[in-house]
């Protein structure tokens, strides 16, 4: 049970922010989930609804709220179309943790949670475990997407369409710490878990445009994960651990941008870790506040501080349809740079597709608590790729490259899934 | 209390899976967009099927159970709120459209389909449904034309009600009628059809609709238009009609949401400017050329101290944009917002507004106001702290006093907002006791349980 003063302000805090819906239900225009179940429960409003009935009436029934407050992406397309600018998602993360503290994780959470992921070093050698033997677990399904499916039936895994996790992950490579070159820049580089422990050719595609820029690069091995899954989980404990453990190995600050391929992690740096920091000290609070100003999107970086010319697309260019991660545009409004980024490579060509911002309603462990939903709204986003007649869809967040090659896997697309900085680094020499 | 028995005979007609009793669902369907206190129903079902609706309601018939339809429950005025608890029907499955005759210029549509899905459907067909009210994002024809719902263009293309051609629906016993025609003119029998728009759910449950549509208008001009003060600006809306134009939008708003909305927005308004008027004529590109020289003459002859022609599409979403962010902006300011649509008759705008103005100094309030000065649909909005118990009961009093003043103008209780439960009990203040009485003869004959949206409209 978390410290009873520290429940009791934040849930002082969400009754001064749920004060602000209007109850319009504008919300219900913009929820991938409310468009699946036309439920209202499954909508902000509904849900602040009931948390109203929480901080009101005090916990009747906080089972039930919990319930269908887990019913959500935590995409923020809701606050971000809110008329009246209630931060649904900042209320939902602070209502998670209240009902956490209250009723308890549950023993599997409390296992991947407390027992691996804040666990770095066990953490790290199960996986490295797993990607020894997952040849003899799966089969692989798509060549162009990379993707393979279980031999087993599993039900965390159903039929889900996989991506392998790497030989080697990123930290393989050790500690990187080089002084800044031609640019005078010096960058830190969270790489974030999927980027470090399956999609190791985003990681390796930043470090070249990084070397390639002349940019320093202080790349240590000994981060952890942001915290958003714990915290997303209400899991307020293992959230904090995981914050101070990142905080001991980039409070020094002794580089001008901490970057991150993806939106998520960014997103964690410069809104979540400000917005939930009542449980740390002083300092600890200025060094959040510190990655916060530095916190930057790899895209929002190599446009907006490197620089990089546009280029026409070449005689026999692909075609590269682009899909706006929630966390990447609702929260941190980086779209236009992952279009000035690909816009580099003359052997793209851009084609949007219909609804590039809709959610892919991968959403964490949503998909895993609600994969037939999950899978409802992802089918309409490959349906949006297929419709461009794309050879490529690039997405700036691991967790949605991972969905949507779920997706395209199952349909039997042959549509390469990259991460825009891939494509970039691509037309590096 | 639905005892186990009911709910399975809910169960039976719509599955499991579309039948909710558990508290936390419940509380989702206790509110609409209205500043009311919530009121949780005993059951809720979401029919996906026309059948079912029938079935759905004779059973509630049949056991006296109170009945409310929910379509996106966006409504202002507490129309869906299930102010007797029982049943919440959801229409948002029934969503179909079913026909675009793009010949005859009508559509037949389904009560859950939503408005502005509706209107881009029909627009990608080359025609125009032009009611527009600002919650046409989410809103489903059926509420709109439950609640008779309005929009910005309601100056030049009028309201739900002018679109309505046929309503087919199920009587409280569950059977199904047909009303209305997909001819252009149809006179045989009552007006069933508009007996239904604006009955709030309180007569009959509407299932499908025959609506009228119109070509779309060939060409549009937009500007905004500066004054110093609201008399200036509300002398220029009478003047512009004098002159025989209709535009088809013709927007208001007061000095201090000019200031919300530069201060939240930045669209570049003065925010020294005492009103302005945001105007868009339509139609004919020949007919749009002449008529907004024309209304730029008269806002200048009329004391506009600036004007701002959009030249472009990209100019003419500027002007709008301005428009949009007036709630956003207002409603950022305060906790709660309290939204009214007291209507006057366009020439006693500069009195409404003298009114407003009075009342907000009376009961110690913020008033910003905003809305259709083009046909005197006003949106006077107080904002507020609904926790602020002592200056909730200042805002009750200021809402009373905004009623009796749009009345003591021949005005209206509700432009395009409805009557619901926020404002059945003046409805005799605006009609007569004997037309209420006659309302409730007409409500009682069909649905003599009273299971039909009880205490709406009419109150007790």
């Amino acid at each position: 049970m978390a410290d009873l003063n520290h429940m009791l302000k934040l849930l002082n805090e969400l009754d001064d922010q749920i004060v602000g819906c209007m109850r319009c239900g504008m919300c219900q225009s913009v929820c991938p989930v409310f468009a699946e179940t036309g439920r209202e429960a499954d909508v902000a409003r509904g849900k602040i609804a009931l948390l109203e009935f929480l901080s009101h009436e005090m916990i009747k029934d906080a089972e039930a709220v919990k319930e269908r407050l887990d019913k959500c992406l935590l995409c923020g397309s809701c606050a971000a179309a809110c008329p009246s600018g209630v931060k649904a998602l900042d209320i939902f993360i602070k209502a998670r943790a209240i009902i956490t503290a209250y009723l308890g994780l549950s023993p599997v959470k409390k296992a991947i949670f407390r027992g691996m992921i804040t666990k770095p070093a066990l953490f790290n050698n199960l996986l490295a475990l797993g990607s020894k033997f997952q040849g003899f677990f799966t089969t692989p399904v798509n060549d162009i997407i990379g993707s393979s499916c279980s031999k087993l039936l599993s039900p965390l895994l159903g039929d889900r369409h996989l991506l392998s996790l790497a030989d080697k992950p990123l930290r393989g490579n050790g500690t990187i710490d080089t002084a800044p070159g031609l640019s005078g820049l010096r960058v830190a580089f969270f790489y974030g878990c999927v980027v470090d422990k399956m999609f190791t050719s985003v990681g390796e595609a930043v470090l070249k445009v990084l070397r390639h820029h002349g940019v320093g690069i202080y790349m240590p091995v000994d981060q952890v994960c942001c915290g958003v899954p714990s915290l997303a989980s209400g899991d307020l404990k293992s959230y904090e651990d995981l914050v101070r453990m990142n905080l001991k190995v980039f409070g020094k600050g002794d580089f001008d941008y901490i970057l991150t391929p993806c939106g998520t992690c960014t997103s964690a740096f410069h809104h979540i870790w400000p917005l939930m920091n009542s449980g740390f000290s002083q300092s600890e609070r200025e060094t959040i506040a510190m990655l916060a100003d530095k916190a930057m999107d790899i895209n929002a970086f190599i446009a907006d501080k490197l620089g990089v010319s546009k280029a026409e697309p070449a005689a026999g260019a692909k075609t590269v349809t682009i899909h706006d991660p929630c966390h990447l545009k609702k929260s941190l409004g980086v779209s236009g740079q992952v279009r000035t980024v690909l816009g580099a490579n003359p052997n793209l060509k851009q084609v949007e597709m219909a609804g590039s911002d809709v959610c892919c309603g991968c959403g964490g462990s949503f998909n895993l608590q609600h994969y037939s939903v999950s899978t409802k709204i992802g089918k309409k986003k490959r349906d949006s790729i297929v419709a461009t007649g794309a050879d490529v869809v690039a997405a700036g967040c691991p967790a949605c490259m991972m969905q949507i090659a779920d997706m395209m896997s199952q349909a039997g697309d042959r549509i390469a899934v990259k991460h825009p900085v891939e494509l970039y680094a691509q037309t590096l020499g | 209390m639905v005892s186990q028995s009911l709910k399975q005979a809910f169960v039976g007609i719509v599955g499991a899976e579309n039948v909710m009793d558990a508290e936390a669902d419940k509380h989702s369907y206790s509110y609409d967009a209205a500043v009311l206190d919530p009121v949780l129903p005993a059951l809720v079902v979401r029919p996906s099927e026309m059948d079912q609706v029938g079935r759905i309601v004779k059973l509630c018939n049949d056991n006296g159970l109170p009945l409310t339809v929910r379509g996106a429950g966006s409504n202002l005025s507490g129309g869906t709120i299930p102010s007797k608890g029982g049943i919440v029907l959801l229409s948002n499955a029934l969503n179909k459209i079913l026909e675009v005759n793009e010949e005859d210029m009508y559509a037949v549509v389904q009560t859950g389909a939503i408005t502005a899905k509706f209107a881009a459907a029909v627009a990608a067909k080359g025609l125009f449904y032009p009611p527009d009210p600002g919650s046409q994002a989410v809103s489903t024809l059926g509420g709109n034309v439950a609640e008779n719902a309005g929009g910005l263009r309601g100056l030049k293309y009028g309201v739900t009600k002018d679109y309505v051609m046929g309503v087919n629906f199920f009587d409280v016993e569950g059977n199904y009628c047909k009303s209305g025609s997909k001819t252009v003119k149809c006179v045989t029998g009552l007006n069933i059809p508009q007996l239904m728009v604006g009955s709030e759910g309180t007569l009959a449950v509407m299932s499908e609709f025959i609506l009228k549509l119109v070509p779309p208008p060939q060409a549009a001009k937009s500007m905004m238009a500066i004054f110093p003060d609201i008399m200036t600006a509300s002398r220029t809306v009478s003047a512009i009609i004098a002159a025989k134009v209709v535009p088809c939008t013709l927007e208001f708003m007061d000095n201090f949401t000019i200031g919300a909305v530069e201060g939240f927005a930045k669209v570049g308004l003065p925010t020294d400017a005492g009103s302005l008027l945001l105007i868009e004529v339509d139609g004919h590109p020949a007919q749009v050329a002449e008529e907004a020289e024309k209304v730029e003459a008269i806002c200048k002859a009329n004391g506009c101290t600036r004007i701002q022609v959009a030249k472009d599409a990209v100019e003419r979403n500027k002007v709008w944009e301005a428009r949009r962010a007036a709630l956003s902006s207002l409603a950022r300011l305060r906790p709660t917002t309290v939204l009214e649509d007291a209507t006057v008759p366009r020439s006693k705008i500069p009195a409404m507004m003298q009114a407003l103005d009075k009342i907000a100094k009376e009961y110690k309030l913020t008033i910003g106001t905003f809305g259709h000065a083009g046909d005197g649909n006003l949106h006077p909005t107080i904002l507020c702290d609904r926790r602020d118990k002592e200056e909730f009961h200042r805002v009750e009093k200021g809402v009373d006093a905004i009623f009796e003043a749009a009345l003591g103008l021949d005005g209206t209780l509700s432009g395009e907002h409805g009557i619901g439960l926020a404002k059945s009990r003046w409805m005799e203040k605006e009609t007569n006791r004997a037309s209420v009485l006659f309302s409730k003869r007409i409500k009682a004959a069909v649905d003599p349980k009273n299971v039909l949206n009880p205490g709406k409209i009419l109150g007790e």
